[in-house]
């Protein structure tokens, strides 16, 4: 099988409005996609058609090799979800919520106890399986839905934002569990997420969505490389004047402020800090500090969509709702 | 196969939120009482002529009670509906392989169950407060029970599954409950207590009119026939029908959920 997943000009529109605009990509089977973004920019949207649960407006899709809406069902058994918001059932045991999962998906009957045994003791919640979920720490009922999501051996794993929520401790556990379980079960992950570290250190490639469309893909080193520079950080007593001269006087527009300090994204790194040092005393600007980095991946977004992906931090709003709050802005 | 075990679970889990929920069990035992100690010491005197001479009026009420928390158990079990789409499980039920009248049949099922379940505790707590009936004729009864649930439940779970909030349904509920259960003939005989007709003729539209004079027909025997809505077959048939018809706008109502 050439691809485990393929998406021809898969389009979502609301009205007008196009949440998912002509998006073509392809999954290998293996590795770990990641869909990177900011809040309302189509990749909650672009999984739901993948895993059936919209329909797209136009184009196509298959997953698994099976094309997801006339093969919708066959989709579904091969696929595995964890939503962005929780979906157990806080009224049954961690035990019972992968049974029920284990025959809605047809485990065979004889199976079920030694996967539903096995999953408990990948997502080490072996001694807490028989306590209601209710008394489950927020982590723990992530971990459960991560396992559950995998019962009925699915070829390819969809995580809508896994650790949105969860102190960084847990979101580093939650990412160790996500590598095992890859590398354990030979399977295909794709997860969306708005957090730059999070796609950096799991996804084999990302892709970059922005207003509904794929604006690049490829693996974090090489995007990260095509940048071809440095990123030098100024800090400074006044840094929206210095963001100001910077391009009027030495003509650099790759730049942003973050945290207060201004980052331009530059070819000669070495180079240029004078050049600021200097710019800044001539128009009597405070320099704290300076200092030379190397980009990341948050550079790399600013790059292909000219702002910062933390602009936005409320939370994503699916369909319309996402279309009308681009609308506003 | 894996349809019918997604309808086995989907059942199972129902039952289980059932069994765990101890405050509904509690309270289940409540309102029948109320029903069959207060209401029946007030009203027994005014009903008297009005009933054939061999049944008194508990008797006659304990069947429309029965009904009665049936309908109220059944509508309350769309609220699970509602808490389902709320807190996401719901969503993890629909993108699974199970077809949706699968689904629709394991909730319905289920909640069915429990309101049987609730439909024979009254029946015990009759006999419990000495009220003169047979009690061989609950296995009669049971099969009634279970149709009658089928159809009512379904109608909780369609209306849930246009609803959004709990307390829109809660308004909702209240305004299915109570007409359905005024207008069943639960309180007082349809026949020959010289009603309105239009009351009696909104009442032959009412299903549990027919879930209530069955429960009558099985439970009270010949006595009942005097004053019988129709005839214990037609009864069974008409609710046959609702359910039938109910199945299929429920499955409806399902699909179209997201």
């Amino acid at each position: 099988m050439p691809h485990i997943i393929e998406t021809h000009q898969l389009t979502k529109a609301y009205g007008s409005l196009k949440a998912v605009d002509k998006v073509d990509l392809t999954v290998e089977p293996g590795e770990i996609f990641g869909l990177l973004g900011p809040n309302g920019a189509g990749k909650t949207t672009t999984i739901s058609m993948l895993c059936t649960i919209l329909k797209p407006t136009s184009g196509t899709a298959t997953v698994n090799g099976f094309d997801i809406v006339k093969e919708a069902n066959k989709v579904r058994k091969s696929i595995g979800i964890v939503f962005q918001d929780p979906s157990i059932d806080d009224r049954l045991t961690g035990r019972e919520n992968l049974y029920m999962h284990a025959n809605l998906y047809g485990v065979p009957a004889v199976e079920q106890s030694e996967r539903v045994d096995r999953i408990l003791k990948l997502v080490e919640l072996e001694d807490r399986a028989d306590d209601l979920l209710r008394t489950y720490s927020g982590g723990m009922r992530r971990r459960l839905e991560l396992g559950r999501g995998l019962i009925h051996y699915p070829k390819v794993l969809f995580l809508d934002e896994p650790t949105v929520g969860l102190d960084p401790q847990t979101r580093d556990h939650i990412w160790k569990y996500i590598r095992d379980l890859k590398k354990a079960h030979d399977i295909t992950v794709v997860l969306t997420t708005h957090y730059m570290d999070e796609a950096d250190r799991l996804s084999d490639r990302i892709a970059i969505m922005d207003y509904g469309k794929i604006v690049i893909l490829d693996s974090p080193s090489k995007l990260k490389e095509t940048l071809e520079g440095d990123v030098v950080v100024v800090r400074a007593n006044n840094v929206d004047a210095l963001s100001e001269l910077v391009t009027k006087s030495l003509g650099f527009n790759q730049k942003i402020i973050v945290d207060g300090a201004l980052e331009v994204t530059v070819r000669n790194g070495k180079a240029v800090m004078p050049r600021i040092m200097e710019l800044a005393t001539q128009n009597n600007i405070y320099v704290e500090s300076v200092l030379l980095r190397e980009p990341n991946l948050e550079d790399v977004f600013l790059h292909y969509t000219g702002r910062n992906i933390r602009e936005d931090t409320t939370k994503e709003l699916h369909g319309i709702a996402a279309a009308r709050r681009r609308q506003i802005k | 196969m894996s349809e019918i075990r997604g309808f086995y679970s989907l059942w199972l889990r129902e039952i289980k939120r059932f069994v765990r929920d101890r405050t509904r069990l509690v309270t289940s035992f409540v309102q029948p009482i109320l029903w069959l100690i207060i209401f029946a010491a007030a009203f027994a005197t005014r009903f008297i002529g009005s009933l054939p001479s061999d049944l008194n009026f508990k008797q006659f009420l304990l069947p429309g009670i029965i009904g009665q928390t049936i309908l109220f158990t059944a509508m309350f079990m769309g609220i699970n509906v509602i808490w389902d789409k709320e807190f996401g499980f719901m969503k993890e039920i629909l993108v699974s392989p199970v077809s949706r009248l699968t689904i629709f049949l394991g909730k319905m099922v289920g909640d069915s169950t429990d309101a049987f379940l609730q439909g024979i505790i009254v029946f015990v707590i009759g006999l419990a407060i000495g009220i003169p009936i047979n009690p061989i004729t609950l296995l009669y009864a049971l099969p009634i029970l279970m149709l009658v649930s089928f159809g009512l439940v379904s109608i909780g779970l369609t209306i849930a599954s246009f609803m959004s909030n709990l307390e829109g349904f809660g308004a909702i509920q209240t305004f299915v409950n109570l007409p359905l259960f005024f207008l069943s003939g639960a309180l007082f005989p349809l026949k020959g207590g010289g009603l309105p007709t239009w009351l009696t003729d909104v009442a032959a539209w009412n299903p549990l009119t027919y879930g209530v004079d069955a429960l009558r027909h099985v439970i009270l025997g010949n006595s009942w026939a005097p004053l019988q809505v129709q005839s214990l077959w037609v009864d069974v048939g008409v609710i046959a029908l609702f359910d039938g018809i109910m199945v299929i706008v429920g499955t409806w109502a399902f699909t179209r959920m997201k």
